[in-house]
């Protein structure tokens, strides 16, 4: 599905394929303190992503959320966040000031939040938040703001993109603040995207869509993306790689279409629990966490 | 692809409107309702205060020497040889046209001897509530902006101050400092005894009728002496004001919009102004209301240290004097003013909030 | 000694006592972990021994005058100076202790059980009682507390005594608005019909199974709230409608100080250092208590 959106250029890398990693981090770990010392919620993990869907699967409290949000560099005070690399496009992001760090966020690297319900402001309008992403970055007279924002919700395939763009976010469902979000993201037109459990908060009836819009704008832009969830089939539908972690490790990084060889046991085990469309089972497997408990 | 159908439709706009107007109408109308209970309420309770806990309301008044006939003559005219409800219709609707009784000590009705006091509390809370909202809510937004931090630890001690320091005693150290050692500021009173009665009271707010009257002088020497009282009240009202907007920025520092504004590489004065700050100004108008009805309770301790000639002094004159007539009419109307204070900030809430319910 | 410290710790208590003993001491050592509830702890307990042992504190009587010594500044026999009958204002704050302490006391005694009765009341029974009670409840909630007690004062007649309970009748509706909050809460829990199945009568569900769950609260929410009981009373001392002469109420000493305030700056200014210590202790202690008790509450 053509969107008409140019997909954007690239300078550094015209030609290259997508070769040279967009992203790479090597070590990451994430740690707050709590009453018995630093708890690491994020134990030393490394990956790269290209120009493509990269996906990180895993259950709550896996530290998948924290290395999403630390390549931002938002964990805050009094979180911890080292590594030993952390690479985009060139640009040390370790060593970057706060300021520097801002000019990153929204306009090269951007990220898609899990609730609607919690992550628009309720007091501003659907059309300022989208445009204030816009605004931030680039210097655009109002009108083409305005029109911007029109093309991008029609993008997220909004109908009547200019009433929506006066609604507040309480006016709109779940689905259509998802589609907002995304179109808050894409707007200044980043070249990574980090989509965190997009769709887990939204009915089931509209969570294919989200991701379809998010796929096929990521697709024909040329992005990368990081789509982070807790749904092994969802991220194996949508991914061309998959990197699986548990407690704060990366225990498995394969290909999608190269799943069912997994070698680790709390893969295989997830695989296991996942239910097929013609099967006889009485009972889903429970996970056995024995095997790999100590790593 | 996409295939499913559009199932997120909100409701059209204009039944949108229709309801936020209807939630409009119903919450003034429970405003309306609510505000006359209450006042009834307060009715009763200075009712019950004049004429049912004294042992004797008659005896205040003609002493304890008076002949029975006289006493008896005094009771008949007090109304309360009638049964209490009545005497409570009788008084309810005193109140409603306009009659508060006579005071004992200065011989005039009370409610000519409020509207005369009532302007000079009137323009020092209203000073002191300027200074408690300008100074305190962008100290409360910045602890909450470098929670932690020692403009944080400040603030938070100048907040439990505000709760822990009496008043009346803040305002005698301010007088023996400012007023007596350094002369920065004037004395008690409104004006320096030369320049008092010069301005023909039209509003009764001093700072007002100099100016409309051209009186610089007077409106300088004004300024002088509120400052100080004002700035103590408004102490109080900046403590309140800074630690309630510390606590409400918290909670929206925290929330996730938040980050996706960070996200979107906003700048964090823009994070904290616009995104952490705005859904927070209809809480803070309620809290700015509950505040500056405190400032005209506070006043009262205040007034009396300055001798400034507002509803409080009046009140705690009347109070020693056993002047029953102008203490209970004194306490209907700084009641009546901060429950109509209260409420409407409480309806301007429901009223101002764009998140619909 | 470290027995002692596992048995309070226990994870599975087995008796009632070392359930609330352990909890107890559980709460005791959250507040010490925090700085400033623990200073604010120290002050009241040091305001305490201080009401007790007065006399053997304070180094002159509290009402002795001595003419001869009349306003003097403070020094090594007069730690804070004399007032204008010779007065030792140090003694006088010891003493003056006392009565604080009498007053912050009566009022939570009376003030806190007569709000939790009505608000755990009101919420109990629910419908028309709960309308009638809250209403009544709001009624005084919106009116200013130091006006209507004055107004209250003025009718009873000048005297500690009143003072205290124009103050309690002020300060009961903040209670019964957090215990009715509280009861809504816990009404309908199974624990609740379990005893109503047993035939309990209301009387007892509400003195014996919800009463007891608003404790918590309602200890944070008293000692928030005995600074303004302190600064209330100290103003009704102040205007001359509190403590008579010659008790030596912080409050009235200070008014006494009023007309000496620009040349004998020593009198006004001694007892409201007590006064602002003393509160702030019971803000400390209350603020930690709320963190450690109630931490929803945070700010309100």
């Amino acid at each position: 599905m053509a969107n008409g959106a140019p997909p954007p250029s690239f300078p550094s890398r015209k030609g290259e394929g997508g070769a040279e990693p967009l992203l790479s981090v090597k070590n990451l770990r994430v740690s707050f303190p709590t009453h018995r010392g630093r708890v690491e919620v994020v134990k030393g993990i490394s990956f790269s992503v290209g120009k493509e869907r990269l996906g990180i699967v895993g259950e709550s409290g896996s530290g998948k959320s924290m290395t999403g949000r630390s390549i931002l560099k938002l964990i805050r005070k009094p979180g911890l966040v080292t590594a030993d690399r952390m690479e985009f496009d060139g640009i040390d992001l370790l060593s970057q000031s706060e300021k520097q760090m801002r000019s990153i966020r929204g306009a090269r690297i951007s990220m898609v939040m899990q609730d609607p319900k919690f992550s628009l402001n309720p007091v501003m309008t659907v059309g300022e938040q989208i445009g204030e992403a816009l605004v931030t970055h680039t210097r655009l007279p109002r009108r083409e703001v305005n029109e911007r924002i029109w093309a991008m919700l029609d993008s997220v395939r909004i109908d009547d993109p200019k009433r929506v763009a006066g609604l507040y976010p309480h006016e709109v469902s779940g689905g259509m603040g998802q589609r907002v979000m995304i179109a808050m993201m894409l707007i200044p037109e980043p070249e990574l995207l980090i989509a965190d459990e997009p769709t887990s908060a939204l009915d089931v009836s509209v969570q294919a869509q989200v991701l379809d819009i998010i796929d096929d704008l990521v697709t024909t832009k040329g992005m990368g993306l990081i789509l982070i969830s807790h749904d092994l089939g969802l991220v194996s539908r949508y991914c061309d790689r998959i990197l699986v972690m548990n407690s704060g490790v990366v225990v498995e990084e394969c290909a999608a279409g190269e799943l069912e060889n997994a070698s680790h046991p709390y893969t295989r085990g997830l695989l296991a629990a996942m239910p097929t469309i013609n099967e006889q089972r009485d009972e889903l497997p429970v996970l056995d966490r024995t095997q790999w408990a100590g790593t | 692809m996409s295939l499913e159908p559009q199932i997120a439709l909100s409701p059209a706009p204009t039944s949108h409107r229709k309801r936020i107007w209807g939630r409009r109408v119903s919450a003034i109308a429970g405003f309306v309702v609510t505000v006359f209970l209450t006042f009834l309420g307060l009715l009763a309770i200075t009712f019950f205060i004049g004429r049912v806990i004294p042992i004797d309301p008659v005896l205040a008044v003609v002493g304890d020497r008076a002949t029975n006939a006289v006493y008896e003559a005094a009771r008949v005219q007090m109304g309360l040889d009638q049964p209490l409800p009545v005497q409570f219709f009788r008084y309810v609707v005193g109140v409603f046209t306009g009659d508060l009784g006579r005071s004992v000590s200065t011989g005039r009705s009370v409610v000519e001897d409020i509207s005369r006091f009532f302007p000079a509390t009137l323009e020092m809370a209203t000073i002191g509530i300027i200074i408690g909202v300008v100074v305190g809510v962008p100290l409360g937004v910045i602890a909450a902006s470098r929670q932690g931090s020692w403009i944080d630890q400040i603030i938070r001690i100048v907040g439990l101050l505000g709760y822990s320091m009496p008043a009346f005693w803040l305002g005698l150290v301010g007088l023996a400092l400012f007023y007596a050692r350094l002369r920065w500021v004037g004395g008690p009173g409104r004006l320096d005894i030369f320049y008092d009665g010069l301005v023909s009271p039209v509003t009764g707010l001093l700072l007002v009728d100099s100016l409309l009257a051209g009186e610089f002088d007077i409106f300088f020497n004004a300024i002088t002496h509120l400052i100080l009282p004002a700035s103590v009240l408004g102490f109080f009202s900046l403590a309140y004001i800074a630690r309630m907007t510390r606590s409400f920025m918290l909670d929206q520092l925290n929330q996730e919009f938040v980050t996706t504004a960070r996200v979107k590489g906003v700048p964090e004065r823009v994070v904290i102004w616009r995104h952490a700050f705005n859904p927070i100004r209809v809480q803070l108008i309620t809290v700015i209301g509950l505040s500056y009805a405190g400032l005209l309770e506070g006043s009262v301790m205040i007034e009396t240290v300055f001798s400034w000639p507002g509803i409080g002094n009046y009140l705690t004159t009347a109070l020693l004097n056993a002047d029953m007539n102008a203490v209970l009419g004194s306490t209907l109307v700084i009641g009546a003013v901060f429950i109509f204070i209260n409420k409407i900030s409480d309806v301007l809430y429901r009223v101002l909030d764009p998140r619909a319910r | 000694m470290t027995s002692t410290r596992d048995w309070l710790l226990e994870d599975s208590p087995t008796s009632l006592w070392q359930a609330n003993a352990g909890r107890a001491y559980r709460v005791f050592m959250a507040l010490l972990r925090n700085p400033l509830s623990a200073l604010g702890g120290v002050i009241i307990l040091v305001l305490i021994l201080t009401a007790i042992f007065a006399p053997w504190i304070a180094p002159f009587s509290a009402t002795g005058q001595n003419l001869k010594a009349r306003l003097l500044p403070p020094s090594g026999v007069n730690l804070m100076g004399t007032d204008e009958l010779g007065r030792d204002i140090f003694s006088r704050v010891i003493y003056g202790s006392q009565i604080t302490l009498t007053i912050v006391g009566l009022v939570a005694l009376i003030s806190a059980p007569l709000g939790l009765l009505v608000g755990a009341v009101a919420g109990y029974f629910g419908g028309w009682t709960d309308r009638l009670l809250m209403g009544f409840t709001d009624i005084f909630l919106s009116m200013p507390k130091l006006i209507l007690a004055l107004a209250f004062v003025a009718a009873l007649g000048p005297g500690i005594n009143n003072a205290i309970i124009a103050i309690a009748i002020t300060s009961w509706p903040a209670y019964a608005r957090i215990a009715r909050a509280e009861t809504l809460t816990i009404r309908n829990a199974e624990f609740i019909q379990a005893v109503q199945l047993q035939g309990a009568n209301p009387l007892r569900v509400i003195v014996q199974h919800i009463l007891p769950l608003c404790t918590s609260s309602m200890i944070v929410r008293v000692t928030l709230d005995m600074a303004g009981v302190i600064l209330t009373a100290a103003g009704l001392g102040f205007i001359g409608l509190g403590a008579q002469p010659p008790l030596p109420e912080w409050g009235a000493m200070i008014s006494r100080g009023r007309t000496f305030i620009l040349d004998q700056w020593w009198v006004a200014t001694m007892p409201g250092f007590a006064i602002i210590i003393v509160s702030l202790g019971f803000c400390f202690l209350g603020d930690g208590l709320r963190d450690v008790l109630d931490p929803k509450s945070e700010g309100k």
